[in-house]
């Protein structure tokens, strides 16, 4: 199977700070893939990469076949890679289905198209009854769904989302897991996350790759990841075992 | 032409440049501190200069000498504004803040017109002919003064940041908003305190450019945009910077008047603001931090 | 088309639009020449404050010199009009492609090395004040001496001269503030429309959307800069003279953004309801000041800053989203 993303030997300096260190890994079309470690390890900057907001230093980046590294972020996301923000930013002064509209825009020029295209999205993120609300008065889960749906709304092949999870309550989570998962499962879409939540990576994720100080220490299956004594040492600590 | 007129010309640019540069430093200071465009700034010391031909010609106080009590008008008028008016808009968008102080510039530049009319005003000084000669050079004495006196201002200011614990308290709270307020400082006064010194750097420079510049209410809106393009092109946030751009500036425009007509020197001026915000956005000393 | 330029606007929407349409059009009948006149500059003051709304309040690109294409405009059809006796209505075609032009090459030296927001706003006004000293240097265009078109009796109506009486203004200026109006909904409703007020109110996240930033800026400048310059060849031919010093000048690029700020920046409505109330007042006040003997110069301006400074800190919004919800209009236009 060929992967649909390809990371190959990737790196990124900030002044004499290495953020990212020769990072490999690939994403085959229809997983979910999560890529974890502790707070500046460079994941971020790992999707900013693959997002085109940063070139890499070294290495590049292959998506359905074409390479993508140092592209701008319009240019990638027309290539079908939606992306979220950790921290989120929807546009305050639209509404919620107006967010969308402007995601949807790029697959359905047409207004009209774009608003119906908008409201399947909102119903399939449980946002409909939000339609008309200012997205600068909604609650912090909805804010995280406006983004997954804005980004949806542009049709990608792959989504990156970074910490989606992160300040919502285990419900929340729960919704939110759900929701993705069955993304996945009925269209196919390839998701990257970044997460802290393990409970979320647990139930998501087909495939973890686990970075500290910008390297790669693990990358396998969720099961084995979280019992790798690496990965347990540098992050998760002995209590993940369960 | 003869190398001694350049010379001359340079000069008196320099001189008249440091008056430039200390209004310019007004704004620095109010822009790397309080994270405000002051667009009323050129407008503030239009007033001062008024304040000035006032008081020499009912008086005939040398503005001079009446620089510190203008300063101190200027600061208490500075203090207000921020303390009453732009304190209430610190969390407000940019453009919102922005055209406050547009607001405020047009009011006042048209109550100066209203007072003053548009005609101008000037302060013939007793020395105001005189003039000292250096080797080649001859320099008029008031833009002589004028230097030093700015020089001076400026120097003193330079102490005060470094120095007093205001001072420290300010830069404290223009390196990090939220430490500052952590640690307890009262951040809107001090806010108000900068404003007030920015305005008073602007009263100072406003009385010596008055010895041998006359002033129109039109003035106004040309001082903010000079002290943008010196501010900018010296490096927004820095102190030095904004000296140095002043200076800079002084002597483009004159060399600019001497060698093309008079009215042209402010296309320079613009045209080298185009020049830095497309090509080193940070100006020549400011920190690369847009 | 239809649906974009007519859809959607409720029922008492439309009351209220064709009832003022109405009432303008037949105020002729029954006003003043002196409130003619008052009118004209009101709907002139609506039409550029429209086109300026497109590159500010839609697009967010504050402009703070946008009489640099008033002027450009008015000297343009001027020059072309008094040195070969080529029509405005040609020579607005060399206004709109000069304006446009410029507009480009502005927008192009800024968005392509990131130059936004404030940074943005002085360096539309270095470039008026360019144009205002280059101007006064121009022999061609009669320099700080100005610019005088051929005035000729008011005997009869040439639309094609744009001489005549006022009335011909007022309709003129009439029809070309509804245009502005229309195309100005056309746009906001149109996938451009939606790209600029992702731009305005994000530009990082309307990138990662697949939004071309740097085109869909570049495109409003050109086409505010270009609509802009339309008004500048009416205006050249209605006050018939042109001073650089006065066209271009600051006090001209405030008074453009001051309709829309007053009546709300980045509405559709704002623009016109703010050029009514500014200019509506202001012309009240010196009529009253004048009867006063009060009326000096600067007087009208320090009101101008007043209001802008009421406007500011008590609605800044501006006055169109409150009176639209007490007139009970569907939900307005989004704000910044």
């Amino acid at each position: 199977m060929t992967a649909l993303l390809q990371v190959d030997g990737v790196s990124k300096r900030f002044r004499g700070l290495r953020a990212v260190q020769d990072v490999r890994f690939s994403v085959a079309a229809g997983q979910v893939f999560a890529v974890i470690g502790p707070n500046g390890a460079g994941k971020t900057t790992l999707f900013n990469m693959i997002a085109g907001v940063f070139r890499p230093d070294e290495g590049a980046i292959t998506f359905a076949g074409a390479r993508i590294d140092g592209e701008p972020p319009d240019a990638v996301c027309r290539r079908g890679i939606g992306r979220t923000f950790q921290i989120v930013r929807p546009f305050p002064g639209l509404t919620v289905h107006e967010n969308v509209v402007v995601g949807a825009l790029l697959r359905h020029p047409r207004a009209a198209e774009a608003g119906a295209h908008a409201d399947a999205i909102l119903e399939k993120l449980d946002l409909i009854d939000k339609r008309d609300v200012p997205a600068a008065s909604l609650t912090l889960p909805d804010r995280k769904r406006l983004e997954v749906a804005r980004a949806l709304a542009t049709g990608p092949k792959l989504l990156l989302l970074d910490e989606v999870m992160a300040g919502l309550r285990p419900t929340e989570t729960d919704r939110m897991v759900h929701i993705l998962a069955g993304l996945n499962a009925e269209t196919g879409l390839t998701i990257v996350l970044i997460e802290h939540v393990m409970r979320a990576v647990m139930a998501l994720a087909q495939r973890v790759l686990v970075l500290h100080h910008g390297a790669v220490i693990a990358d396998d299956a969720p099961a084995a990841v979280v019992r790798d004594p690496a990965v347990i040492k540098s992050y998760l600590g002995t209590e993940a075992l369960g | 032409m003869p190398l001694d007129i350049y010379l001359n010309v340079i000069v008196s640019g320099v001189l008249t440049g440091l008056v430039y540069g200390l209004m310019a430093l007004g704004l620095s200071v109010i822009f790397g501190v309080i994270r405000v465009v002051n667009f009323a700034h050129g407008e503030m010391m239009a007033v001062a200069m008024y304040i000035a031909v006032v008081l020499f010609s009912s008086f005939g106080l040398d503005p001079l000498l009446m620089m510190v009590p203008i300063a101190i008008v200027l600061f208490a008028f500075g203090y207000l504004l921020q303390a009453r008016l732009i304190n209430l808009f610190i969390d407000r968008p940019e453009h919102t803040q922005f055209m406050l102080l547009v607001a405020v510039a047009i009011i006042i530049v048209n109550t100066l017109l209203m007072i003053f009319g548009p005609d101008a005003q000037s302060v013939q000084t007793s020395y105001a002919y005189d003039s000292f000669q250096v080797g080649p050079l001859i320099v008029d004495a008031t833009k002589a003064y004028a230097g030093i006196a700015a020089v001076a201002v400026s120097a003193a200011l330079f102490a005060f940041f470094r120095f007093a614990p205001i001072g420290q308290a300010i830069r404290a709270c223009a390196d990090n908003h939220t430490g500052a307020l952590v640690v307890g400082l009262n951040v809107n006064r001090l806010y108000a305190l900068t404003f007030g010194i920015g305005a008073a750097c602007v009263g100072a420079a406003g009385a010596m450019i008055v010895l041998f510049i006359d002033v129109t209410p039109a003035l106004g809106p040309a001082y903010t945009l000079l002290a943008f393009v010196i501010v900018i092109t010296g490096g927004l946030g820095s102190m030095p910077g904004a000296l140095l751009g002043g200076v800079l500036i002084g002597v483009t425009e004159a060399v600019a008047g001497l060698l093309f007509s008079p009215s042209a020197k402010s296309m320079f001026s613009f045209a080298l603001l185009v020049l830095v915000l497309l090509f080193r956005p940070q100006g020549l000393l400011g920190t690369a931090q847009r | 088309m239809r649906a974009l330029l007519f859809g959607g606007i409720p029922a008492r929407g439309w009351t209220l639009l064709l009832g003022s349409a109405l009432a303008l059009l037949l105020l002729p009948l029954v006003a003043s020449d002196y409130l003619l006149t008052v009118l004209i500059l009101i709907f002139y003051f609506a039409f550029v404050g429209q086109a300026w709304n497109i590159m500010t309040g839609f697009a967010g690109q504050l402009s703070l010199g946008h009489a640099l294409y008033v002027g450009l405009g008015a000297y343009a059809a001027s020059a072309l009009y008094v040195h070969f006796g080529i029509g405005p209505w040609i020579g607005m075609l060399a206004a709109v492609v000069l304006s446009a032009l410029v507009g480009a090459a502005l927008g192009f030296l800024a968005f392509r090395f990131g130059v936004g927001g404030v940074y943005f706003a002085i360096l539309t006004i270095a470039f008026a004040e360019f144009a205002r000293i280059g101007f006064d240097h121009l022999s061609w265009v009669g320099g700080s001496s100005g610019l005088f078109l051929p005035v000729a009796q008011f005997s009869r109506n040439e639309l094609w001269h744009l001489r005549g009486h006022p009335l011909m203004f007022y309709y003129l200026m009439l029809a070309l503030a509804a245009l502005a109006l229309i195309v100005c909904r056309g746009l906001l409703r149109s996938r451009l429309g939606f790209y600029w007020q992702a731009i305005r109110e994000d530009e990082p996240a309307a990138r990662a959307l697949g939004i071309d930033t740097f085109r869909c800026k570049m495109i409003a400048v050109v086409i505010s800069a270009a609509m802009t310059s339309v008004g500048g060849v009416v205006f050249a031919f209605y006050y018939n003279n042109l001073f650089p010093e006065q066209v271009f000048s600051i006090a001209r690029s405030i008074e453009i953004i001051l309709g829309p700020f007053i009546g709300g920046v980045g509405t559709l409505i704002g623009p016109i309801a703010g050029a009514f109330l500014i200019t509506g007042v202001s012309e009240g006040l010196i009529e009253l000041l004048t009867g006063v003997g009060l009326a000096v110069p600067g007087a009208k301006q320090v009101f101008y800053g007043i209001c802008l400074l009421a406007v500011i800190v008590l609605m800044p919004n501006g006055v169109w989203p409150p009176l639209a919800a007490a007139l009970g209009l569907k939900r307005g236009k989004p704000r910044r």
